[in-house]
């Protein structure tokens, strides 16, 4: 009889079962930034395993590297990350200066930062646009991509690229700043300080946005660490980290003399340092934590993100008036067939996504022997498996997107 | 119209005025679908890009790019039908016509202005609800039987959505019902004719928060954003329709802006004043000019209202999807369970408390001689027991359809019949 059935819990149980599902997500998906696929065991809405497949996008470019000068393969570590190539281009380029022992005029340091702040800015609004995509709000990816609109029309007229730009050159940069560059890009910057807070109110604050993004996916600082997340993904779960600050002599003499914070939270008292830079006439208003927020959620990640691009304008301010203060020599590109000597060098750089290094080994001759990358959104991309179990559906692009990961740059 | 048609022809009773009546009530109702999607979507991407900081489209049809839609509307109709392999083939190819259908029905009782519609009905408000409400078994039929695992997210995502959120929207759609007494929505849209402070938004603060609760969860029965679930991009492609393409593909397009229509229009019906502007103009050209020529122009005048009305709706529903992320699923769900559902039910009874309690509403407080006329209406109509039972329960007497209004007034003493049942269970 039914009735008997019924009675029995177990048999209830069995009834309300359900089924496992396997779905693929990409690589051709809206929300995958790119080339990502992943492999989802879901029980409904409930997602209980993710596991990312790479390899779509590899163009051997590191092997491509070793077939190349070093000043022939620039353009190829635009292509890694293609949403800030100018850091990539510095990254390789400061690598092959410690390989020849090679330093650099002051006006190219004050240029280097301009023009990696710049590209940082310009990453961020990406991140920070296709964050929004992520989580079905459209306007903020379009306000996002009309301001760094601004600053490709300002690259393009610098090196006349506005994606792959080969610009900075291990040596110094393939040309000066045009005359009155520096103008509008300070132009830029007065009116880009009004924008953030419109950005504020239309993410970091709105209600929607904290409650699809609060309390999902939080990694503890030490499984950052362990995973070897870098970048805004490390320091959104708290760990106090900025290559800037505290990374090679090399790579930090170039923020010599600079005023910027490194944006993390205390991890005892959760909150956000002081700020004490100038902002709308005021000193910079951060926008509240709200209460939801678990430190090294995903809403932690965006807003670090969203503070340092305050900090980008903040250094791109002081590096304009050094920049102008400093005549001279910007630097000399290497020969297009420079010879690198029996050596090896790495060197990591804060790039937006995370601590780019590149490996590099001479043998005498002018094409290296060995060139590796060593890639930030590999390594951050590495936390999704285990950050994405027990998870509704719909966070799965609000874990990734929060990872905001390149895969030009994880493939290679 | 069917009468008309008769008389005309001097057929009498016959089934051809009603043949030709529903034949042309069809067409227009079919232009207000399709015309209305083409410049629904004209307008969403305008609109879209005007908040976004960009133009939208400028080149199809001049400078505004009003023929973009149409152009877009030829493009589809000439893309190759797909149906893919794994599809139940029948169920994938009448999904959308369900969809139209049920958002093209909805417009059969909905009055455009007094008098204006296509089939009285009496029970309007149930019917458009009713009606409505089959839509989702398209996104559902589709979801299924598209053979792919993201539609079929798609269709349990609005079945779990549409089906939850038509509890609070009933719950607010009873309180206009229950204060004019009718389910008419004819009789409900005269009711507040006048000054805007006649529109039954005004009419206490309960309604005031029935009104928004109602626009939340017509936006969330419609699949608009932020409750676009069925078709979130980011998580599900295109969720119920990620295997259409061509035609069929912008057929769920019509559905959705005509069902967004309909719901914009029922708001504004039962809480906006319906046809009436915020300022009588229309009924006082209707009665300075009098005769046929006043009530056609004032018809008209009152289709403009409401169209305009439900365009603002419309519009309100593009903003907000324009500038908010989606939610999730379990926030859909407790937003409608946690907030809407115990919301609307507040909305109801303190709207019920407010009648019962005979307290002062906006409605009544304009001079409308809603008390005077209810009187002379009654008399006309011939049910004696709720001209006295009216203010004694507390229930503001709805006010009589305008004098000039004949063909209508038989069908109100049916339509009055539940104001009586709805008092004597009050009392």
């Amino acid at each position: 009889m039914a009735t008997s059935k019924i009675d029995d819990p177990r048999v209830i149980e069995f009834d309300v079962r359900t089924d496992e599902m396997l779905i693929n997500m990409g690589p051709q998906h809206p929300s995958t930034h790119g080339v990502l696929r992943l492999v989802l065991r879901t029980d409904g809405e409930v997602v209980s395993d993710v596991e990312p497949h790479l390899g779509y996008l590899h163009r051997c470019a590191e092997k491509i590297g070793e077939n190349l000068t070093a000043r022939q393969w620039v353009p190829y570590t635009d292509r890694m990350d293609y949403l800030a190539a100018m850091n990539m281009n510095l990254g390789w380029s400061l690598v092959i200066e410690k390989l020849l022992e090679y330093d650099l005029p002051e006006r190219g340091r004050h240029l280097r930062v301009i023009i990696s702040e710049m590209g940082r800015i310009a990453s961020h609004l990406v991140a920070m646009g296709t964050y929004g995509l992520d989580l079905g709000s459209f306007t903020p990816f379009l306000y996002g991509f009309r301001e760094r609109e601004k600053i490709l029309n300002l690259f393009e007229e610098a090196c006349g690229a506005r994606l792959t730009y080969s610009y900075l050159t291990p040596g110094g940069a393939t040309a000066d700043l045009p005359v009155g560059w520096t103008d509008k890009c300070r132009q830029f910057l007065n009116q880009f300080k009004e924008v953030i807070p419109e950005l504020h109110t239309l993410l970091t604050t709105n209600s929607i946005f904290v409650s699809r993004t609060a309390g999902i996916g939080v990694m503890s600082a030490k499984m950052a660490v362990d995973y070897g997340c870098t970048g805004p993904v490390l320091r959104g779960s708290g760990v106090y980290h900025d290559l800037r600050f505290h990374g090679e002599e090399r790579y930090t003499e170039m923020y010599e003399g600079y005023v910027f914070d490194v944006i993390c939270a205390d991890p005892e008292t959760g909150e956000y340092p002081e700020s004490n830079y100038e902002f709308h006439g005021d000193s910079l208003d951060y926008p509240e934590i709200p209460r939801q927020a678990i430190l090294g959620d995903c809403w932690h990640r965006f807003y670090v993100r969203m503070l340092e691009v305050v900090q980008s304008v903040r250094l791109i301010e002081q590096a304009i008036e050094k920049y102008e203060a400093t005549s001279g020599d910007w630097g000399t590109p290497i020969k297009l067939v420079q010879k690198l000597p029996a050596k090896e060098a790495y060197m990591e750089t804060e790039a937006p996504r995370g601590q780019m290094g590149f490996y590099v080994v001479g043998n005498g001759d002018s094409i290296p022997w060995r060139v590796r990358a060593r890639s930030s959104s590999f390594c951050n991309l590495s936390v999704t498996a285990p950050l994405c179990q027990g998870i509704l559906l719909a966070d799965i692009p609000a874990i990734v997107g929060s990872l905001d990961v390149v895969m030009g740059e994880i493939d290679r | 119209m069917a009468d008309f048609i008769n008389n005309i022809f001097g057929i009498g009773d016959s089934w051809v005025g009603y043949l030709i009546a529903a034949l042309i009530a069809a067409v227009l109702i079919l232009h207000v679908v399709a015309v209305g999607a083409l410049l629904f979507i004209w307008m969403e991407r305008k609109i879209s890009g005007r908040i976004q900081d960009r133009l939208g489209p400028t080149r199809v049809g001049g400078k505004y790019g009003w023929l973009q839609t149409l152009a877009d509307g030829i493009k589809l109709i000439a893309k190759e039908d797909i149906t893919p392999d794994l599809a139940d083939r029948f169920l994938f190819k009448i999904a959308p016509y369900v969809g139209l259908a049920a958002s093209y029905a909805a417009f059969i009782a909905l009055p455009f202005a007094d008098g204006v519609v296509a089939q009285h009905v009496n029970t309007a408000v149930f019917f458009v609800l009713a009606v409505l409400g089959l839509e989702v078994f398209s996104v559902i039929l589709a979801g299924y039987s598209s053979g792919s695992k993201w539609s079929l997210f798609g269709a349990m995502r609005e079945a779990a959505q549409v089906v939850s959120y038509e509890v609070p929207l009933g719950m607010c759609v009873v309180v206009p019902v229950m204060i004019c007494g009718t389910m008419n929505l004819t009789t409900i849209g005269n009711m507040q004719a006048g000054l805007f402070t006649n529109w039954l938004v005004f009419n206490d603060p309960f309604t005031f928060l029935t009104a928004i609760i109602y626009f939340t969860c017509a936006t969330a029965g419609v699949n608009r954003a932020p409750f676009d679930l069925a078709e979130a991009e980011s998580e599900l492609v295109a969720g119920f329709h990620t295997e259409y393409s061509g035609l069929r593909w912008s057929l769920f397009f019509m559905a959705e802006y005509s069902s967004m229509f309909v719901v914009s229009a029922l708001a504004s019906i039962l809480f906006f004043g319906g046809s009436h502007g915020p300022i009588p103009v229309g009924q006082w050209i209707g009665e300075t000019i009098g005769g046929t020529w006043g009530l056609s122009i004032s018809r008209i005048i009152g289709v403009g209202n409401l169209l305009l009305k439900g365009l603002i709706g419309v519009t309100v529903m593009m903003w907000i999807r324009w500038s908010f992320p989606r939610l999730r699923i379990d926030q859909v769900m407790t937003m409608c369970l946690k907030y809407c559902v115990p919301l609307a039910a507040l909305g109801f009874i303190g709207a019920t408390t407010w009648q019962y309690l005979d307290l002062p509403t906006a409605n009544s407080l304009v001079g409308n001689p809603r008390y005077e006329k209810h009187e002379m209406w009654t008399e006309g109509v011939g049910v004696t027991p709720a001209a006295d039972a009216g203010p004694a329960s507390g229930i503001p007497d709805p006010e009589p359809h305008s004098e000039d209004k004949t063909a209508n007034t038989d069908s109100v003493t049916v339509k009055t019949l539940p104001v009586s049942v709805v008092k004597g269970g009050e009392r």
